[in-house]
């Protein structure tokens, strides 16, 4: 009898073995499949549901999949027999159920059990999100997340331009841009998503060929047009997060209620010369998020509104607020930490202070409580700028 | 009325009613009464921040800490001494 041989009649007396039935059984009723075969041997197929997770890597990675030492663990591979010394090396890390699929995915496709295809990342695609790749926060999972996802960004101006070079950058899948202006001269202050070789360009198509230019595997949608009741629920319906980096209150409004009625969530943002303020509204169960008209109600009449024509800005400000929507952004495309939700934060760029300030749900708030139902309209303009 | 101070931070658009500060300090017991002091003498400041019935404009929010006063007793709120209020509204720039 070989070594080898000798081992595995021994791992056989210790390990205890299920079938792959048993092991689907097992799966529904809580236990963490896990296929310890290589990248290349799960590309092709691998059970549904599974954790893909080489064995290489089982001891450093498992307790980021499987925090609970008590969790039932079945290991696979191909035919049964790394997953016995997988199962070992378990144990012995203080797992206290691991159990090894008797004939692995061999076994498991010939009872017909559910094979899926993970998606694949290409080498180029690896290299580019290695940075992520190697957080257990986002890693391949969280990146393929951000691949799938749509993400609609009102405003390629100031703000929309640090949140959309950063979302693509980090490969969030589609992005749609929603603008209706030209870039001029005088936006190159501070919006860094333009260059001077684009002046005249329709903004929305200046930002499509920065963003591929910096990212050419994302999709950028561009809708050289004003947002407005009527276009509103198509242009944003279909996206997972919507950013609001427009520069005037009606658009604001009409985001909010817009964004209300399709159950996003919309991330806001707004900036002043030296100060700026950032929350997350909405997109979860009615109640436990605010909404933007949760903290104002209704916009100014136009005599007390911003003057948009006076509206000078210190050029990196919008970095500064724009930086923070972007990571809001997809902190809420990954599940990731607590959104910036219920409160509302405040930067004074002069006294380099964050401050924040409670936003409570307005239980009586006209766009977002129990039974409201949030009208879209377009309000007339409160700036002539 | 009190001699107790208040500080009270004005957001941007509303500066130019106090001369371009960020922040003054006014006596005051309650938010009406800072608020008065902070208005004092300024109508269009007043008119920006009240309706002609004395209450807050809807479109106007004033925190105590970072709480919003509407929720704690209004303008008659009692202000602790040493209390920081602030004063925000919308901005729309992007």
């Amino acid at each position: 009898m070989s070594l080898k041989d000798r081992r595995l009649a021994d791992l056989r007396a210790r390990i205890a073995e299920v079938t792959a039935a048993d092991a689907v059984a097992l799966q529904r009723d809580g236990a963490l499949l896990v296929d310890v075969r290589e990248d290349e041997e799960t590309a092709t197929g691998s059970p549904a549901g599974a954790l893909r997770l080489p064995r290489g890597f089982l001891e450093l990675r498992i307790e980021e999949k499987a925090p609970d030492p008590a969790r039932p663990l079945l290991l696979m591979c191909a035919g049964g027999t790394r997953s016995l010394f997988a199962a070992e090396d378990l144990l012995r890390l203080g797992y206290g159920d691991v159990r090894s699929v008797a004939g692995g995915f061999s076994a498991w496709k010939a009872a017909g059990l559910p094979v899926e295809v993970p998606p694949q990342l290409d080498a180029a695609q690896r290299e580019r999100y290695r940075r992520h790749l190697t957080m257990p926060e986002v890693g391949e999972a969280g990146q393929h997340r951000l691949l799938r996802s749509r993400v609609a960004l009102i405003g390629a101006g100031g703000l929309g331009s640090p949140i959309a070079l950063y979302l693509a950058a980090a490969g969030v899948g589609r992005l749609t841009l929603i603008d209706d202006d030209r870039v001029e001269r005088s936006n190159l202050q501070r919006q860094i998503l333009h260059a001077e070789s684009r002046l005249g360009q329709r903004k929305v198509e200046s930002g499509r060929a920065a963003l591929l230019d910096l990212n050419p595997t994302i999709e950028v949608v561009s809708h050289d047009t004003r947002l407005e009741a009527a276009n509103v629920l198509d242009l944003l319906g279909g996206h997972d997060v919507v950013v609001d980096g427009s520069d005037n209150l009606p658009t604001r409004y009409l985001v909010n209620d817009a964004c209300l009625r399709l159950g996003v969530p919309n991330v806001y943002g707004a900036i002043f010369r030296f100060e700026g303020q950032v929350s997350v509204f909405g997109g979860a169960v009615p109640g436990l998020r605010p909404c933007y008209r949760c903290l104002f109600p209704e916009p100014p009449p136009a005599e007390y509104a911003p003057s948009c024509a006076e509206a000078g800005v210190l050029g990196v400000l919008p970095g500064v607020i724009g930086t923070i929507m972007a990571a809001e952004t997809i902190k809420l495309l990954l599940g990731l930490g607590e959104p910036l939700a219920g409160r509302l934060l405040l930067y004074d760029g002069l006294r380099g202070e964050f401050n924040e300030i409670a936003v409570p749900v307005d239980p009586d708030c006209p766009s977002c409580s129990a039974g409201a139902r949030p009208e879209l309209n377009d309000i007339a303009a409160v700036c002539a700028g | 009325m009190t001699n107790a101070e208040v500080t009270i931070r004005v957001p941007t658009p509303l500066r130019g009613f106090i001369g371009g500060r960020d922040q003054v300090t006014v006596p005051g017991a309650t938010v009406r009464e800072a608020l008065s002091a902070l208005t004092a003498g300024q109508d269009a400041f007043r008119d920006r921040l009240f309706t002609a019935e004395g209450d807050l404009r809807r479109f106007v929010n004033v925190y105590l800490g970072r709480d919003d006063v509407r929720r704690l007793g209004g303008l008659e709120a009692a202000l602790p001494a040493g209390a920081t209020l602030t004063l925000m509204v919308a901005l729309a720039g992007g």
